[in-house]
């Protein structure tokens, strides 16, 4: 017969946090630390970034906040995080939460930079991350119609293209998820034409609203989210912001990007967010904010028509979609 | 307190002296599966209620409607080859049950669009039903699930008489509209939609393949009808 003896190990079950509230007390000193973000003291974000053995969640001292960030309030980091269209790792929002942070390793990471630039080479990862990151709390909207609001945490595309001294034959630049079907399961069946890759027009990648995010929430980017080094344009669809990049390749020629390739009638390379111009299948007028039950009118270029709406001032939007 | 007791209990207060199979599917049976065919919208509920629908849950709710409208309408489509082959005529009894859980899911799907997603703006849903192929394909195909829905009763059978029948036959299009539906709406991955299109393949080419035979056997009971009314080859020919 099987005696259990109560021994002073073991906790009782009602002292043990109910997971909701645990979840919800994290959610809490996000929350907090969020407001915290300061200025840089003691050791750096960067610093962090560049171990090897650094944890998605781990979090990220001396983010300094950054321009352009929304003041509307933030979707929850369980949202983020479990909600991903990522399909390198499945087609269903929750796969890429399930499978990503089994399989895939984001250090040690390289980047190869390469293309129309004076200095091509093979990056790892740490190279790339300046000292002092940004955090941007920026509107993220799905060209699925619904929307977030995310803080990330990241640096300007402009600084790191500037280091890289592109040639005057440098007129898009493209980038490249990684290929490893083993780290990214997705990848074996042919849903989309493997690697992921995406373009940006040379003005668009120096436009200072482009970044590139290691974090969220003041945190390590988790692997779902596009870990260790994703593309961030607010004022696009959210496919144009490619994840686990491991090749930015500088162009003459506009790149062809992977939506626009599997159906080109819906999806472009431009990929504005526009109420104006509808999906052949579904409006672009309204969007569900995740999380809230009445859906919001979608704003023009995601409400950053201030920063960005002069790059387009003399294309038909509609054509260039 | 005197209870009074109507309908269906009284019924089976007389009926259960006797358990044929016939009470015993009415009684027993049909409970069961039609307790069993709520299953999903319990299960919906309660993730609803304990905000287990992930962080999109009035996607999520209309998504499982529509697979379970689906599932219902191909679960009804496989009552009569199942019939057939196993031959389990008492199958049959089941499949108006099933048929109007297809209706059933295919209501709340469409309720879950309309309501939730696109909080009743007629405009939008108009807009909708006519610019968007993928819900006009699904609007037709819940519209024309009413008729067959209103005319199930008994009542309705016997008077639509010869008519029922071919009226019912609509269930086709509606399954072939269904998984249009279903496809036109993935944006890359098309393995869900495919397993229901060999499904629903399966299940009519069956019929096609049924009525072929049947032809052929009236062709052969005809052509004996013609044989036998032939005047018969007298042996005493001079």
């Amino acid at each position: 017969m099987l005696i259990k003896i109560k021994t002073n190990l073991d906790i009782p079950s009602s002292e043990i946090t109910d997971k909701k509230l645990y979840l919800n007390r994290r959610e809490f000193i996000r929350a907090a630390s969020m407001a915290a973000v300061t200025a840089a003291s003691g050791s750096l974000g960067s610093d962090l970034l560049m171990s090897d053995t650094v944890q998605a969640g781990e979090k990220l001292e001396g983010v300094v906040k950054g321009p352009y960030s929304t003041d509307e309030k933030p979707t929850s980091y369980t949202a983020i995080t479990t909600y991903n269209n990522f399909y390198e790792f499945g087609t269903d929002k929750e796969s890429p939460a399930e499978i990503a942070p089994k399989t895939l390793k984001p250090r040690p990471w390289s980047v190869a930079v390469e293309g129309e630039i004076n200095k091509p080479a093979v990056y790892h990862l740490e190279d790339l991350i300046p000292k002092t990151l940004e955090e941007r709390v920026y509107r993220h909207r799905c060209v699925e119609a619904w929307s977030m609001v995310i803080p990330w945490v990241g640096f300007p595309l402009a600084d790191l293209i500037k280091r890289f001294e592109p040639t005057s034959k440098a007129k898009f630049v493209e980038f490249t998820t990684l290929y490893d079907p083993e780290q990214m399961p997705g990848q074996k069946r042919a849903i989309l034409k493997w690697p992921y890759v995406e373009g940006l027009r040379m003005d668009e990648a120096m436009n200072p609203l482009t970044i590139l995010a290691v974090g969220l929430y003041g945190e390590v980017l988790p692997n779902q989210n596009g870990a260790p080094l994703r593309l961030v344009v607010p004022w696009k669809y959210g496919f144009k912001s490619i994840k686990s990049i491991v090749k930015i390749r500088f162009v003459e020629e506009q790149p062809m990007n992977t939506w626009a390739l599997a159906a080109p009638d819906e999806y472009g390379f431009y990929a504005n967010v526009n109420p104006e111009v509808d999906h052949p299948r579904w409006s672009q007028a309204r969007e569900r904010r995740v999380g809230e039950f009445f859906k919001r009118k979608t704003l023009m270029f995601n409400g950053y028509a201030e920063q960005v709406a002069h790059m387009y001032a003399n294309m038909d939007l509609r054509t260039y979609f | 307190m005197k209870i009074k007791v109507t309908g269906y209990y009284k019924q089976w207060m007389r009926d259960k002296g006797s358990m044929t199979r016939n009470r015993w599917i009415q009684y027993v049976a049909k409970p069961i599966v039609f307790a069993a065919c709520l299953i999903p919208l319990v299960i919906l509920i309660i993730k609803a209620l304990t905000g287990h629908l992930g962080a999109n849950p009035i996607e999520a709710t209309t998504r499982s409607m529509g697979d379970w409208a689906l599932r219902f309408l191909l679960i009804t489509l496989a009552v009569t080859p199942l019939k057939h082959l196993l031959k389990w005529d008492w199958l049959i009894r089941f499949r108006r049950m099933l048929g109007l859980f297809a209706f059933f899911y295919a209501c709340l799907h469409f309720l879950s669009y309309a309501g939730l997603d696109q909080f009743f703006a007629l405009d939008e849903i108009t807009k909708d039903v006519i610019k968007r192929p993928f819900i006009t394909v699904g609007f037709t195909s819940f519209l024309l699930l009413i008729p067959l829905a209103v005319t199930s009763t008994n009542k309705m059978i016997k008077r639509l008489g010869k008519r029922w029948q071919p009226l019912h036959r609509l269930i086709y299009l509606i399954g072939i509209g269904g998984v249009i539906h279903y496809f036109q709406l993935v944006k890359a991955d098309t393995r869900n939609p495919t397993i229901y299109a060999i499904v629903l393949a399966i299940l009519l080419s069956y019929r096609l393949w049924a009525k072929g035979i049947q032809n052929k056997r009236a062709g052969y009971k005809y052509d004996r009808l013609k044989i036998g009314n032939l005047p018969r080859p007298s042996s005493k020919q001079p």
